[in-house]
């Protein structure tokens, strides 16, 4: 079970305390877009082992959703920022280079 | 035979004596005896059978690794089977049972399975049973089923008698064993001002060291160990738990660990288990090692026995396995054995060696003693069948075929060195490495299982790090198989996990039949799967394939670890969670009087809603329909207090209703309500519900009972998330009102009646109105919508006052026969009117459209949540299954998702269908059967008859209709 801090109120949980909301950073495409955006979209998702965005929901606490880089092989998270964003941020970015060297990006 | 010695046993207390039974023969042990010990020193060496050959078996170790001696504890309601008698603490009264033979353990007739046992080779059932297919779940299985399994599981009548607990902790450090290595890491981890809890499995501190009589800094281990425990105990920071196991480490330093709190005092004021569910900083596994047994034929026989557990029996019990022990060894540690034995009296005839020459100080001492050392000698065969009768002996470097000697022995312990339990270490991905030189596995420092920073945080120390206190020992000689080059009839009989009957040979066979994975060889041969999870047998047995496969060790490496560490019990994992606090239960204000009333109850989601008010003599059809008649007489209250309340609210509260709604919600106008659709961005229909306007930037939804939360979560995802800039807040306010609606061409009067400080005239609170004012003098707005077609007003209260309130409408409704009404009434209202219900005319592959509700998508807005969905290609095919109405021609009910076949299959082979019953009732309004459905095309079929499945298995005809089967006009809800 993991140990997660909520980034809004900083409150340190046990993952029952959180629902997942899956990939973070997705761009929506609504009416007018082509079926190739609108498929993205709705249903490619990235899988990787490694590096991973992911939203989550500090449900059973202040309730905000949130964003979070982790490691889905090792479970290391490399940190939380706020959903009202569109990319992670840079001191984030910076720890996962730091930490993964391999790390292609978030793109 | 095993007897009980006449002096010493470090925990035992001979002034206590404790009577038990065995299979119903009286026993008796003493104060301090594990179940085992006890069963020793009774003189019973015979303790179960095998799972596949019903072999006699006796009890191997002296802890939770025991492989054999499984019994059923208790009886009725504290009936439980599969517990180690190891691991079990004796207690007056206990009452144990052998399992797993017919008709008697003495006499079983499954041990013909043994005589046969060349037909049953790795892999025997799927060999055997593989075809004809058929055959398999009807005659196969069950066989295969019944003759097969360990102990019974307890009878489907009873009820565990006992309770069980849960409990949260947080700590610093937490120690797993409370050997020398636990003590010194927790005094370490105490005295640095952490909080620190120290477990350990079992009823006493000191691991191996008490019983081998070592010194720690100074001092005789049986004093450091008790002053070690007795100084934490005294420090604050320190949680000092023994009968507690830690049973598995998990992601990011969350530890489970099992204490068993009154196992040994059955029927006691107290939980008997209890489940601790610790974050710890730091995991640290003093879990110490477990001596492997050594493979040769016969080394399954009753009597032959791990050394150390042999030296545990003495030294602890007073218990020696026999008059006359052998020991068969690779390595020094066992000669503490036989010099354990022989300070006590117990003859050891020989210490068989395999290795070339014996040199260490342990042996010398043992010589010096005058036991006989027999070097470069393996076991070739045990003699006995229920017990252990003599051994014969042969060169370690040969196939076996000479017998030097035979040895006269009743009991045998046997040491191939020591495994480090690394379970802990291993349970959440800390990796291993292969210890050359000691042939064992132990924790890769460099590779710890990673916590939430990225760092390690869990720490091996002392045996189970692979450190052994040896020093003056001399190496050990890796043993993996006894002779060296043993004969197949010797292999045969070689046992790799005794509890299975996983032999030598059996994991040969599957190297050679392809299993090179180690993975797949445990699930093929079964090695490793049995209760004890091949604590003894794992390693043995990945060394045999290794070298059946022709490769190192390490490179075959070991199966996964995973928790539990050893079986803990259900209760413990459900802890309280049982009965009335199984799960919450979420209660409206007015819950007390539906109960009162003897309410037959429903569960919708964590909610209970009363599904009809039965009276007395009557059925739940009975009460179902006086109620909805009465509602259509006359009136009738409904508590629909769990319908969905969100307050939308803010200066872009109508750009956002527009965004979540298919229909235009920004134009309503305030004083209005208007029934909205919410689709998921597939364009599937996921919940609706009436929207009421309060001012020009609040809106109020009505959301379903079990949709509240879900689409509370789902306006806030939208908000947070994707248009955060928008000026809108949600709140959900369900349980801050009591709803309550009142229905019936009487309602009006109803509410008149209680006195209303508003006008309720259809003029000026026409359908689709809503107001606010007092109502009998409660606080109150009330909705003019109508879910059963009827006169409806649902009037929303403070919580506080729902039950205040209802009592009311109550009083007032008396003279008009009011009656409470249940979902179900409510349910069979809404269909006559063709109404849909979520979860039942959709499923998440339905779009609105399917259900003609064509009427509740804009087509002006340029978006909203799914439009983009429904533009797919299939959202528009003419080919969809739609909404309808269907009658069956002889008034029957159709059967609760009954399908309409046709003739053919389609590609997956199944049969091919052309629409399904999604609601059905009997109607009592129109006295037949109603129902709706999607049929393929429906709506452009009106008329025609087709053929549903019957619940007699046939079929039945039904007319496709309109799905209103009732006022299609509205007249009778528009007055």
């Amino acid at each position: 079970m993991l140990l997660l801090t909520c980034p809004c109120c900083g409150v340190s949980a046990e993952e029952t305390e959180f629902t997942n909301g899956g990939e973070a950073h997705l761009k929506r495409f609504g009416p007018g877009s082509s079926d190739a955006d609108y498929e993205a979209y709705m249903f490619a998702r990235k899988n990787p082992r490694g590096v991973h965005f992911e939203r989550w929901r500090h449900a059973y606490g202040c309730g905000k959703w949130f964003l979070m880089a982790r490691d889905t092989m090792t479970l290391e998270v490399y940190g939380a920022y706020k959903a009202q964003t569109t990319e992670p941020p840079a001191d984030i970015q910076a720890k996962i280079k730091a930490r993964r060297p391999e790390w292609e990006g978030y793109k | 035979m095993s007897h009980r010695l006449g002096t010493g046993g470090r925990l035992i207390d001979r002034a206590r004596p404790m009577d038990f039974t065995f299979n119903g023969k009286s026993m008796r042990g003493y104060a301090g005896d594990s179940l085992g010990a006890a069963l020793l020193g009774a003189g019973q060496v015979l303790v179960g059978r095998s799972f596949k050959y019903h072999r006699p078996r006796g009890i191997v170790a002296s802890g939770a690794e025991e492989p054999n001696a499984l019994v059923g504890l208790g009886e009725g309601q504290r009936f439980e089977p599969n517990q180690r008698v190891t691991t079990t603490e004796l207690f007056s009264g206990l009452k144990a049972v052998s399992q797993n033979h017919w008709p008697s353990l003495e006499f079983d007739v499954g041990a013909v399975n043994a005589k046969l046992w060349r037909f049953f080779p790795a892999g025997f059932y799927y060999k055997t049973f593989i075809s004809p297919r058929p055959l398999w779940k009807h005659v196969y299985e069950p066989i295969i089923r019944r003759s097969a399994g360990l102990g019974k599981a307890p009878d489907a009548e009873t009820r565990d008698a006992d309770r069980y607990e849960q409990l949260y902790a947080y700590c610093d450090v937490i120690v797993a064993g409370g050997g020398v290595a636990g003590l010194k890491a927790a005094r370490q981890a105490a005295d640095e001002g952490k909080r620190v809890i120290l477990t350990e499995q079992n009823p006493h501190f000191g691991g191996r060291a008490v019983v081998d009589g070592i010194e720690v800094e100074g001092q005789a281990a049986e004093d450091w160990v008790k002053a070690q425990v007795a100084a934490l105990q005294a420090m604050p920071n320190v949680t000092v738990l023994d009968r507690t196991m830690v049973s598995g480490v998990y992601d990011h330093g969350y530890v489970l660990a099992y204490q068993r709190v009154a196992d040994h005092t059955p029927g006691a004021e107290k939980p008997r288990h209890r489940l601790w569910r610790v974050r710890a900083g730091q995991v640290i596994s003093a879990t110490g090692a477990i001596e492997r047994p050594l493979s040769f034929a016969g080394n399954d026989i009753p009597g032959v026995m791990l050394a150390s557990a042999i030296r545990d029996f003495v030294v602890n019990y007073a218990v020696s396995p026999g008059k006359k022990v052998a020991i068969v060894t690779n390595n020094d540690d066992a000669y503490r054995t036989a010099l354990a034995l022989h300070a006590v009296g117990v003859t050891v005839p020989a210490v068989i060696d395999a290795r070339k020459e014996v040199t260490g100080d342990l042996p010398a001492k043992a010589r010096a003693a005058g036991i006989r050392v027999i070097e470069d000698c393996a076991v070739r065969y045990v003699e006995g069948g229920k017990s252990v009768t003599g051994v014969q002996l042969c060169r370690f470097n040969s196939d076996g075929g000479a017998v030097i000697e035979t040895l006269a022995c009743d009991a045998l312990g046997m040491s191939g060195g020591w495994s480090p339990v690394v379970h802990l270490w291993s349970h959440c991905g800390g990796k291993l490495t292969w210890d050359e030189g000691r042939a064992l596995f132990r924790p890769d420092a460099n590779r710890p299982p990673l916590g939430h920073d990225g760092q390690g945080f869990v720490t091996c120390v002392g045996a189970s790090n692979g450190e052994f206190d040896d020093e003056g020992e001399a190496a050990m000689l890796p043993v993996w198989l006894m002779p060296a080059q043993a004969s197949y009839e010797l292999r045969a009989k070689a046992w790799l996990d005794p509890q299975n009957d996983v032999k030598v040979s059996d994991v040969q066979l599957a190297a050679k039949e392809g299993y090179a994975s180690v993975e797949h060889t445990k699930r093929y041969t079964t090695l490793g799967m049995a209760t004890d999870q091949g604590k003894l047998s794992n390693i043995n047995g990945l060394a045999i394939l290794s070298d059946a496969l022709g490769q190192p060790i390490p490179q075959t490496g070991t199966t996964t670890f995973r928790p539990p560490y050893t079986p803990i019990s259900i209760g413990a994992i459900g802890g309280e969670a049982r009965g009335g606090i199984f799960q919450p239960l979420r209660k409206t204000p007015i819950y007390d009087w539906h109960m009162a009333q003897g309410a037959y109850w429903e569960p919708v989601g964590h909610w209970r809603r009363p599904y009809c008010y039965p009276k007395t003599g009557e059925t739940h059809g009975d009460a179902v329909k006086r109620e909805i008649n009465q509602v259509r007489k006359s009136v009738g209250l409904l508590d629909a207090s769990t319908l969905g309340k969100i307050i939308v609210k803010g200066p872009d509260a109508g750009r956002f209703m527009d965004m979540l709604y298919t229909n235009m919600m920004s134009n309503l106008k305030v004083g209005k309500c208007r029934y909205g659709l919410m689709c998921n961005e597939n364009g599937f229909l996921s919940d609706d519900g009436v929207v009421a306007r309060l001012s020009e930037d609040t809106f109020l939804c009505h959301t379903t009972s079990g949709g509240a939360d879900r689409i509370h979560g789902w306006m806030e995802d939208w908000l947070q998330c994707e248009w955060w800039d928008w000026k809108v807040h949600v709140v959900n306010l369900t349980e801050q009102y009591a709803q309550i609606a009142v229905v019936g061409p009487n309602a009006r009067k109803v509410i008149e009646k209680v006195g209303a400080d508003f006008d309720l005239s259809a003029e000026s609170f026409p359908f689709m109105d809503w107001k606010e004012g007092k109502i009998g003098g409660i606080e109150a707005r009330a909705f003019r919508i109508s879910f059963s077609g009827e006169l409806s007003y649902e009037i929303a209260v403070p919580a506080s006052k729902g039950q205040a309130f209802w009592d009311k409408l109550m009083a007032a409704g008396a003279e008009f026969g009011v009656m409470p009404y249940g979902t179900e009434a409510l349910h069979v209202m809404r269909a006559e009117k063709g109404f849909i219900m979520i979860g039942d005319e959709t499923d998440g592959t339905v779009i609105p459209q399917d259900l003609g509700l064509n009427w509740a998508i804009s087509k002006k807005k340029e978006d909203f949540l799914g439009k983009r969905g429904m533009e797919r290609e299939a959202m528009v095919s003419p080919d969809r299954w739609q909404l309808v109405g269907l009658e069956t021609l002889d008034g029957s009910v159709l059967p609760d998702g009954a399908l309409a076949p046709l003739p053919g299959k389609n590609d997956n082979g199944q049969q091919e269908t052309q629409g399904r019953v999604t609601s059905t009732y009997f109607s009592p309004t129109l006295g037949k059967g109603i129902a709706m459905g999607i049929v393929h095309n429906g709506p452009k079929r009106m008329g025609e008859v087709i053929q549903f499945q019957s619940a007699a298995g046939g079929t039945v005809a039904a007319r496709i209709v309109d799905p209103c089967f009732y006022d299609k006009a509205g007249e009778k809800q528009n007055v």
